[in-house]
């Protein structure tokens, strides 16, 4: 990768912008297993391992499976985040490997939603 | 979201209505403002791409290109940020002073401060997993302001998630050209390494910290002068903590008037909180300064659990005091912190029901202050070893008469003549517990008893024979096999044999079993 310039850091903004929006070419879905020590603590690493074997097993290409730090509501780990292009993310929390297994089929390949483990649809409030 | 009527019926034991509640309608987010959390959840940490994508490092030109160093510091000035670490110095002061430094050898460095070492907190370290592009961006830009070459990541190796996302960040960054030589095409060299920290909690106070980068002993050293004036290798050094670095990027961005706009009148911005202990959702929260104590503890953390009643919040730590039930609207700021005679701290929140003594809540944080005291000034040392023994014998009902005036003393003598943060807040969480809770210590001190009921020498365990019901659950549970009695009759503890661990207690739903102050001679 050579080194950006301020233009070229621009520019590589909006082509990742592009390039990493849901609905792109294999971007049909993110899923984001919430990976801080909080979660690995409470198995959230298990949860992530389980997430991408079941997603290996039924071949799935369009699913982006993605880490992130710390959810905030620790005591709920581990916690998931299913984003759907053109719907709002919904955050799943208290999970294990089967849980997330159950999200897969139903959420990410089905689109409907497991109620039952939902903590919560929609975006934080961000300043 | 689909309508219920789009679900397949093959999940037969949901409800049929949408039970799915928007997540910013809840409790425990509701009220939080995200700002130095502003890509919680939304960002792989080990990909740079994605926090460019989300518009990271897009203050950083305009800190390069658009705006003088002086501007840099101006601007933060605007915002009123004032450091997270604890102490609250302005930042923009700070920054300036470095700034203004004279450096003999033209080396001057920047440091974030993740030696987080407050038991129940974890604010840095969150950050640093989840963001750690965000800290580097600060730091890049107040390297700018102040004219540093050099910057490091000072955090204890008892993270090895953050130590690694960081690392993995500075990588990434060096690739893109955002650290090391002429970053993005500018003529402005910056450099960032990660030190690994032993995890000694004094390192954590900027001059101890120094030292152990330095590779000497982590030891603090008197101030002034302050290590914008020689700081690392003598040279002049800007540290600040995790949070404060991770805030720079949206003050560049938004400008610190905007940012300003947020807070108290003398505290702006937002508070990380690690909130825990006896709450129902444990977490990490993001608030604006001057939130209430109420607002955070019952709305975003839920209240306590389990019906019990609320009884204090530690702030601040072990270096932090304790805020009763009666100051629970306090608005959360440097300064209404400070009045209450707690500190805002690196923002640890450890809430407190009626099962806390207080007494031995203040043993608890001495005694680590204790194995935490570094040994190099002797009020420190010896001054806490003392108080630790003196709250030893209160909890273990050797209290003597005068033991709180003792301990009053001791705290103020600490608090004038030690030499570091670590000593001059040590008596704190002693000092609130008495002003707050003096009759919990008299009642210790005076009649041997323990309100809470959680002082082993001053509790026994009894069974209430009109309330027990002869279930057995006390029998199975006790490891040392106190308690006799056939089923469906009142049973009976041996107090010989009985090792006070409370496991009956905690399994009789009944409170047949009650744990009774008495005196003990």
């Amino acid at each position: 990768m050579p080194r950006l310039t301020r233009d070229g850091l621009d520019a590589l903004r909006a082509e990742l912008r592009e390039s990493t929006r849901l609905g792109a070419p294999g971007r049909r879905v993110r899923l984001t297993v919430h990976l801080g020590t909080c979660g690995l603590a409470s198995g959230a690493g298990k949860v992530l391992d389980a997430a991408r074997a079941a997603l290996e097993e039924r071949a799935v290409d369009d699913v982006v499976v993605a880490t992130s730090g710390c959810a905030g509501l620790c005591c709920r780990e581990p916690m998931a985040t299913v984003e759907l292009a053109g719907e709002p993310p919904v955050k799943y929390a208290d999970l294990d490997e089967k849980r997330i297994v159950e999200i897969i089929d139903e959420h990410v390949l089905g689109g409907r939603i497991v109620p039952a483990f939902v903590l919560g649809t929609g975006e934080e409030r961000r300043a | 979201m689909k309508s219920p009527s789009d679900r397949t019926s093959s999940r037969k034991s949901l409800p049929e209505t949408d039970v799915c509640p928007e997540l910013a309608s809840l409790g425990f987010f509701k009220s939080q403002r995200l700002l130095a959390l502003r890509h919680r959840g939304l960002l792989n940490p080990e990909e740079i791409d994605e926090y460019i994508a989300l518009g990271g490092y897009a203050a950083l030109p305009k800190a390069l290109f658009d705006m003088t160093p002086e501007e840099i510091v101006d601007e933060v000035k605007t915002s009123g940020l004032r450091g997270r670490g604890g102490a609250g110095f302005p930042t923009g002061i700070k920054w300036e002073l470095a700034r203004n430094a004279e450096s003999k050898s033209g080396s001057k460095y920047v440091v974030c401060n993740a030696d987080e070492g407050d038991p129940g907190a974890f604010m840095d370290r969150s950050l640093l997993e989840a963001d750690p592009h965000a800290v580097l961006e600060g730091m890049v830009i107040g390297a700018r302001a102040m004219g540093a070459s050099e910057g490091f990541v000072y955090v204890r190796d008892e993270y090895p998630h953050a130590v690694r996302m960081i690392t993995r960040a500075i990588e990434q960054a060096e690739d893109y050209g955002l650290l090391g030589s002429d970053i993005l095409g500018s003529d402005f060299d910056f450099r960032v390494s990660v030190v690994r920290g032993g995890g000694a909690f004094v390192c954590g106070e900027e001059t101890a910290l120094m030292a152990s980068i330095e590779g000497r002993e982590g030891r603090p050293r008197p101030r002034p002068p302050y290590p914008s004036q020689s700081g690392l290798w003598g040279c002049p050094t800007n540290i600040n903590n995790v949070e404060t670095w991770a805030n720079i990027p949206c003050i560049v961005e938004r400008g610190g008037e905007w940012y300003s706009g947020i807070g108290t009148k003398e505290s702006k911005g937002t508070k990380i909180f690690s909130l825990v202990g006896k709450v129902v959702n444990t977490g990490l929260i993001e608030v604006p300064m001057g939130m209430t104590l109420r607002e955070i503890v019952f709305d975003i953390g839920g209240g306590v659990p389990r019906g019990r009643k609320f009884k204090a919040v530690q702030s601040g730590g072990p270096s932090g005091g304790c805020i009763p039930e009666s100051l629970i609207d306090l608005p959360v700021d440097y300064e209404e912190l400070a009045k209450a005679g707690a500190i805002m701290g690196s923002g640890g929140l450890i809430v407190m029901d009626e099962d806390t003594c207080m007494v031995d809540l203040a043993r608890y944080f001495v005694s680590f202050l204790e194995e935490e005291s570094c040994g190099k000034c002797v009020p420190c040392r010896e001054g806490i070893k003392r108080m630790r023994e003196i709250l030893t014998d209160i909890v273990e009902a050797r209290g003597k008469e005068g033991d709180i005036e003792r301990l009053e003393e001791l705290a103020y003598a600490i608090k004038e003549a030690s030499l570091c943060g670590l000593g001059k807040t040590a008596p704190n969480p002693v000092l609130t517990t008495i002003r707050y809770f003096r009759d919990e210590y008299e009642s210790h001190v005076l009649h041997k008893r323990c309100p809470a009921k959680v002082c082993k020498a001053m509790i026994v365990y009894r069974v209430v024979p009109e309330r027990c019901t002869g279930c057995q659950r006390c029998v199975q549970v006790c490891p040392v096999n106190a308690i006799s009695g056939p089923r469906s009759q009142p049973h009976n503890v041996d107090l010989d044999k009985c090792i006070k661990c409370g496991a009956c207690y905690e399994i009789c739903k009944f409170d047949a079993i009650a744990g009774d102050a008495i005196y003990i001679e």
